[in-house]
């Protein structure tokens, strides 16, 4: 164990046994659930989102810490804002390859697109459908 | 005095996260399912780094941290395009 952490103030443990805990939980559930979901779709929820806030909250901590220690680093707020900007990238290219990989396994459309689909084909939006030729007019029999 | 009793405990939750992540890696039925894996995987292993260099009290940690978070961002791109496209560099 590290000396210096042992002369630090009762608040600024606190608040950073707290982080470490919120963080280390995110990441064991975000870890079950790609563990435990049964579709790949589903399985996408539990790393991109609760693992990333789980590594979030332990770099904080950490930054806490060492900024109490006294020698405070700037390396947590790099892999912070890294991991926040790369984590949605990646899990958008992971949901391109799997629509590729296999298209049949596209999950179905929530009840309320229907909705959404009829609203695609009002009349202020462009229509996109194929329509039926407009009748030529007729000149009148003389 | 609470850090010395729960930075283990919480180093050993990160490793049962870690385990699960294996386990997925080596079952996942599809190809998307083990990277989604080797990603997770990466992002607790810098976790459990950032714990180990707060138990030693050693700022060498986080600059193998930047490098698995740079390292591991690359991989995952990598083998998404390489399963997109067929090529990487195109």
């Amino acid at each position: 164990m590290n000396p210096l952490l042992q002369t630090l103030p009762l608040w600024a443990e606190i608040v950073a046994a707290v982080l470490l805990l919120i963080g280390t939980a995110f990441a064991l559930v975000g870890s079950w659930g790609l563990a435990k979901l049964g579709d790949f779709y589903k399985r996408l929820h539990g790393p991109s989102k609760a693992t990333t806030l789980g590594a979030g909250c332990v770099l904080a901590a950490s930054a806490l810490l060492f900024a109490m220690i006294g020698t405070p680093s700037f390396h947590e707020l790099l892999v912070v804002m890294f991991l926040f900007i790369t984590a949605p990238v990646s899990a958008h290219l992971l949901v391109k390859v799997a629509l590729k990989q296999d298209p049949t396994a596209r999950p179905p459309l929530p009840p309320w697109a229907s909705i959404l689909r009829r609203a695609q084909h009002s009349p202020l939006e462009r229509d996109v459908s194929p329509r039926t030729p407009a009748p030529v007019p007729q000149a009148p029999p003389d | 005095m609470i850090l010395p009793t729960l930075l283990p405990m919480l180093m050993a939750a990160l490793a049962l996260a870690l385990a699960l992540n294996a386990w997925r890696l080596f079952k996942g039925p599809a190809l998307t399912d083990r990277i989604l894996a080797l990603d997770t995987l990466y992002i607790n292993a810098l976790t459990l780094l950032v714990l180990l260099g707060l138990w030693q009290g050693s700022k060498l940690y986080f600059e193998v941290a930047v490098l698995i978070g740079l390292l591991g961002f690359i991989g995952t791109v990598a083998l998404s395009k390489y399963l997109l496209r067929g090529e990487i560099v195109e």
